[in-house]
C-alpha cells in the first residue's frame, strides 16, 4: 500500500466516524419526532366529540312538571321517557330491535343532557328544540375515521343497521363534531365518550401543590445549610453522600416507602393527593437540593465577604445577599424537579391511585387519580375510544411539562447573574 | 380541629411579634438602655418560641394519634367479645366502628359494635381535649420563658440565628430520615418474608409464581403449604428478565448515546449543539408512562406484525419492544454524561495527538476515549441503574409471567413489574406474597445503590485526574 492509499483510507475512516456520530444524533432526534407525532396523530381527535343533532319535544304528559318548575323539581323529574320518546324519532325505525339499536348510538348521558337543557330554560314544555346529544363511543370513533367499517359484521361492534342509520345521519347533516367539554370537565368513566381528565387534573394539581409546599422550603433550607453553614465533618459528608444516593433511588422504592410508612404505619387515607404529594416530595427533595446547592455555590465568595466586611452577621450575609442572588437557579431547579414529579407514575400506583374514581376530588384527602396514572389506567382499557383519550391526556401532560421547563429556562436566562 | 389550632398558633405568633417589637422599643426608651439587638429580632424571637414547640408537638401528636386510638379500640372491641382472626378482620371492624361514629354506617349494628363506637367517641374526645390542653400549656410555658429572656435584654439576634441554624440543620437531616425510612420499611417486611422463605431459596430459585402462595395465616403454615411456598419465590427468572431487558436497552442506548456525545463534543458546531442537545434531552424529560404507552400500543403490535410477515412468532409483550423503548429513554443519560466527560479531557492531549499527524477520529479513538474511559463507564453504569429501576415501560410493555428465556421475541418479566403486580389493588396483610414485593424492593435498592456507588466513584476519580 502506498502512502497515498493509506492516507485515503485514513480519511475514509475519518468520514465514516463522523457519519456514525451524525447518524446517531439524527436517529435520536428521529425518535423524538416519531414519538411526538405518534401521540399527536392519535390524540388530537379526542378534543372533539361527535354529536347527533336531535329534535327534542318536551311533552308535559311524559314529564309531569310545569313550565317554570323549580330547580329541585326538575332534578327530581324523570327524563327517561322523554329521552326514549325523542331519540327513537331520530330515524324511522320499524320495530323494537331497530329502536334498541338506534338508542345505542347515543351516549349513556343523553338523559342528563336533555335534563340540563331544561334546567337552562324551564319554559320548554310543549316546545321543540334541537339539541346536540353526545354520540356513543362506537359512532364517535366511526365518525372520526378511527373505526374500519369494511370488516365483516360479526367482527364489528357496530351492526349493519347502525351503519345505515349513521349514513342517514351523515346525509341529513345531523351528525357533527363539537368541542369535547366532557374531556376536560368529567372524571373517569367506563364509557370512553363520557370519560374525562377533570378528576386527574385536580388530583395532579393537589399532589404537585403539596409536593411544592413540602419539598421547596426543606430543599432550600437544607442546601443553604450544606453550602453555607455546615462544618466540614463526617456528618456533613454522610448527608451529602446520602442526598446523591437518594437522587438515584428508583422511584418505585419511594412507593414502597409510602406504602409502609404513610399508609400502613401512620394510616393516611389511601389513593389521595395528600399521600401522593408527600411521596413525591420525598422523591423530589434530593433532586431539588442538588441544583439549589449548585446555584448557591455559583455565587462568588466576594459577595459574602463584602457583606461580612460591613458588619453583617453570617446569617445576614447569606439571607440578605447570597440567597436572593441564587434564587433564579433555585427556582428553576425546583420547577424542573416538580416537572419530573408531575410525570411520575410508579409510586402513585403503589399508593392506590389506580382506583377507579368517578368523582372529581374536592380536597387533597379525597380519593383521586392523577394525569400519568390516568394514562396508565386508560391504556389498559380495551375500548378503542380510550386510545385517543390516553393520547390526548399525554398531550396535556407534555404541554404542562413543556411550559414548566420553559419557565425554568426563562427564569435562569433572564434573572441569573453570570459572574465571569 | 387541627386547622383551628394552626390558625390560633399563627395569630398568637403574629401578635407576639408586634408585642415583642414595641415592648422592647418602649423599654429601651423608658429606661434608657441600649438594646442588644434591633427590636424586630425580639419579635422574631417570640414568634419562634411561640410557634416551633407547639407545631412540632402538633405534628408528632397527629402522626401517632390515629395509630394509638386504633390499637386501643381494637383491644376494647376484643375485650367486649368481638372475634377476628387476623389483622384484616381487625381493620374491618375498626373501619366499621369509625363509620358508626361518623354516622355513615348502614349495616347491622350489634351491641359489641355499638359499645365500641361509644368507646371510640369517648377516646376521640379525650385525645382532642388533651391535645388542646397540652398545646396551650406548651405555648404558655414557652411564651413565659421567652418573655423573661426578652425582659433581660438578651442578644436576640444571636438567639434567633441559633434557632434558625438548628432549623436548617434539621432540614438537611430529612434526607437521612428518608434513607432510614426506606431501609427500615424495606427491611421490616423483608425480614418477615425471609423468616418464611429461606434466603437461598429466594436467591437461587428458578421459579417465580407468587400467585400460588396464597396463605391465609402466615404464622401457621402446614408442611404442604411450605413446600409450595419454598418453590414459588425464585429470584433467578426476575433478575434474568431484568438484566435481559436492560441489556437490550443498553444495546440501543450505548452506541447511539455515545456517538451522539462524541459528535456533540468534538465535531458539532455551536449552533448544531445548541439545537440538538436540548431536543435529545427531551427524551429524558418525557414521563416513562408515555414511553410505556408507546411501547405497548405501537411498538409491540408493530413488531408482532413484522414477525408475522417474516413467519416468526413474536409476543406482543416482547422483551425486544420494552428494551428498545427503554433504550431510547436512556439515550440522553449516556449522551449528556459522555459529552460532559469528553469535554473535560484537556485540550493538550488532543493537540499532542494532532501534532504527530493523527486525524480527528484517530485522536478521538486512541487518545480522547481512553482518557475519558472511566467517566464513560461511570455514565453507562448510571444508565444501567436507571434501566433496572425503570418501572412503567416494563409494567406496560413487558410480560407478567416469569419466563427464563434469552429469546428477545418472547415475553419476560422484571423485578419492578412484579412489585407493581403484587401490590396493585387490594393486598393481603402479612402474606408472603405481599412481603415478597418488599424483598424485591430491597434487592433492587441494594443493586442500584452498588451500581451508583461504583459509577460515582469512577466519575469522581476521573474528574480528580484532570482537575
Amino acid at each position: 500500500m502506498t502512502k497515498e492509499e493509506r492516507l485515503k483510507k485514513r480519511h475514509r475512516a475519518e468520514k465514516r466516524f463522523r457519519f456514525y456520530g451524525l447518524t446517531s444524533i439524527f436517529v435520536a432526534l428521529l425518535f423524538v419526532v416519531i414519538l411526538v407525532q405518534n401521540i399527536f396523530s392519535k390524540g388530537s381527535s379526542a378534543f372533539k366529540k361527535t354529536v347527533i343533532n336531535t329534535e327534542v319535544f318536551f311533552d308535559q304528559e311524559l314529564l309531569e312538571i310545569q313550565n317554570g318548575a323549580s330547580q329541585e323539581e326538575i332534578m327530581e323529574a324523570d327524563f327517561y321517557d322523554i329521552m326514549i320518546e325523542n331519540l327513537i324519532k331520530a330515524y324511522p325505525a320499524k320495530d323494537r330491535d331497530e329502536e334498541d339499536e338506534l338508542l345505542k348510538l347515543f351516549s349513556g348521558d343523553a338523559e342528563i343532557e336533555i335534563k340540563k337543557a331544561f334546567l337552562n330554560d324551564n319554559n320548554l314544555i310543549g316546545k321543540t328544540i334541537t339539541l346536540d346529544l353526545t354520540a356513543s363511543d362506537d359512532i364517535d370513533q366511526l365518525h372520526k375515521g378511527n373505526y374500519p367499517r369494511d370488516l365483516p359484521e360479526e367482527r364489528r361492534r357496530i351492526s349493519d343497521f347502525q351503519l345505515v342509520i349513521y349514513d342517514y345521519f351523515v346525509e341529513n347533516k345531523k351528525i357533527s363534531k363539537n368541542f369535547n367539554n366532557y374531556f376536560f370537565n368529567n372524571g373517569d368513566s367506563r364509557d370512553p365518550e363520557l370519560a374525562g381528565i377533570g378528576g386527574a387534573l385536580i388530583g395532579s394539581f393537589y399532589s404537585i401543590l403539596i409536593c411544592l409546599l413540602l419539598a421547596f422550603p426543606v430543599a432550600v433550607l437544607a442546601s443553604i445549610y450544606l453550602e453555607e453553614f455546615a462544618p466540614k465533618n463526617k456528618i456533613t459528608d454522610f448527608i451529602e453522600i446520602n442526598i446523591n444516593n437518594l437522587a438515584a433511588v428508583p422511584s418505585i422504592v419511594y412507593g414502597l416507602l409510602a406504602l409502609q410508612i404513610l399508609l400502613s404505619t401512620i394510616q393516611l387515607p389511601r389513593s389521595t393527593p395528600l399521600v401522593a404529594g408527600i411521596t413525591l416530595a420525598l422523591m423530589t427533595l434530593p433532586r431539588i437540593i442538588i441544583p439549589c446547592r449548585a446555584s448557591l455555590k455559583a455565587v462568588p465568595p466576594s459577595i459574602r465577604e463584602g457583606a461580612l466586611a460591613v458588619g453583617a452577621s453570617k446569617f445576614q450575609s447569606v439571607f440578605h445577599h447570597v440567597v436572593p442572588l441564587a434564587l433564579p437557579g433555585t427556582l428553576s431547579g425546583t420547577i424542573i424537579g416538580l416537572a419530573q414529579a408531575l410525570g411520575e407514575t410508579a409510586p402513585l400506583i403503589l399508593i392506590g391511585m389506580v382506583a377507579f374514581v368517578v368523582d372529581i376530588p374536592s380536597s387533597p384527602v379525597d380519593p383521586s387519580s392523577s394525569l400519568p396514572v390516568q394514562v396508565y389506567l386508560w391504556s389498559e382499557s380495551a375500548e378503542r375510544g380510550f386510545v385517543e383519550k390516553t393520547s390526548a391526556t399525554i398531550m396535556m401532560l407534555l404541554t404542562f411539562l413543556i411550559v414548566m421547563n420553559f419557565v425554568a429556562v426563562y427564569l435562569r436566562q433572564k434573572f441569573e447573574k453570570r459572574w465571569n | 380541629m387541627n386547622f383551628v389550632l394552626l390558625f390560633l398558633i399563627t395569630i398568637f405568633s403574629l401578635s407576639l411579634f408586634f408585642y415583642g417589637r414595641s415592648k422592647t422599643k418602649t423599654i429601651s426608651i423608658k429606661e434608657n438602655i441600649k438594646l442588644n439587638a434591633l427590636p424586630k429580632f425580639y419579635g422574631y424571637y417570640l414568634v419562634l418560641w411561640c410557634s416551633i414547640p407547639a407545631l412540632v408537638f402538633l405534628l408528632v401528636w397527629s402522626l401517632f394519634e390515629p395509630v394509638i386510638i386504633k390499637s386501643i379500640i381494637i383491644e376494647t372491641a376484643a375485650n367486649q367479645g368481638a372475634i377476628f382472626s387476623d389483622k384484616n378482620e381487625a381493620n374491618l371492624i375498626y373501619e366499621k366502628i369509625k363509620a358508626i361514629h361518623l354516622g355513615t354506617y348502614f349495616g347491622d349494628i350489634d351491641s359489641i359494635l355499638k359499645e365500641s363506637a361509644l368507646a371510640y367517641a369517648k377516646f376521640i374526645n379525650l385525645f382532642t381535649n388533651s391535645k388542646v390542653v397540652l398545646i396551650f400549656g406548651i405555648i404558655i410555658a414557652s411564651v413565659i420563658y421567652s418573655l423573661k429572656k426578652i425582659k433581660n435584654n438578651n442578644k436576640a439576634r444571636d438567639d434567633v440565628e441559633a434557632i434558625l441554624k438548628g432549623l436548617l440543620f434539621v432540614s438537611s437531616l430529612i434526607a437521612i430520615l428518608t434513607t432510614l425510612g426506606i431501609i427500615f420499611s424495606l427491611l421490616f417486611e423483608s425480614i418477615k418474608f425471609f423468616s418464611v422463605i429461606n434466603v437461598f431459596d429466594y436467591l437461587f430459585g428458578t421459579n417465580w409464581s407468587p400467585q400460588r402462595a396464597f396463605v391465609r395465616d402466615a404464622s401457621s403454615i402446614t408442611a404442604a403449604e411450605f413446600e409450595e411456598l419454598k418453590d414459588a419465590f425464585g429470584f433467578i427468572p426476575l433478575i434474568a428478565g431484568t438484566s435481559f431487558i436492560a441489556f437490550i436497552a443498553m444495546l440501543v442506548a450505548v452506541p447511539i448515546g455515545l456517538f451522539s456525545g462524541i459528535y456533540m463534543a468534538e465535531y458539532a458546531s455551536i449552533k448544531v449543539r445548541r439545537i440538538s442537545k436540548p431536543i435529545i434531552e427531551i427524551l429524558a424529560g418525557i414521563p416513562t408512562v408515555v414511553y410505556g404507552f408507546f411501547a405497548a400500543l405501537t411498538v409491540g403490535p408493530f413488531f408482532r406484525q413484522v414477525g408475522e410477515n417474516l413467519g416468526l412468532t413474536v409476543s406482543s409483550e416482547s422483551a425486544l419492544a420494552a428494551g428498545l423503548i427503554m433504550g431510547i429513554m436512556i439515550i440522553p443519560y449516556v449522551s449528556s454524561l459522555s459529552d460532559d466527560v469528553i469535554n473535560s479531557v484537556p485540550q493538550s492531549l488532543r493537540d499532542g495527538s494532532y501534532a504527530v499527524g493523527a486525524t480527528k477520529s484517530e485522536t478521538i479513538k486512541q487518545v480522547v476515549i481512553p482518557a475519558a474511559l472511566p467517566g464513560i463507564i461511570g455514565s453507562v453504569l448510571l444508565a444501567v441503574s436507571r434501566a433496572i429501576g425503570e418501572t412503567m415501560i416494563v409494567v406496560m410493555a413487558a410480560g407478567l409471567a416469569a419466563n427464563l428465556t434469552i429469546n428477545p421475541l418472547e415475553s419476560t418479566t422484571t423485578i419492578t413489574t412484579q412489585i407493581v403486580m403484587i401490590l396493585v389493588g387490594d393486598q393481603e396483610f402479612d402474606s408472603p406474597k405481599t412481603q415478597s414485593a418488599f424483598a424485591l424492593g430491597l434487592t433492587l435498592f441494594i443493586a442500584t445503590l452498588i451500581l451508583n456507588y461504583i459509577a460515582q466513584r469512577a466519575v469522581k476519580k476521573y474528574r480528580e485526574k484532570y482537575d
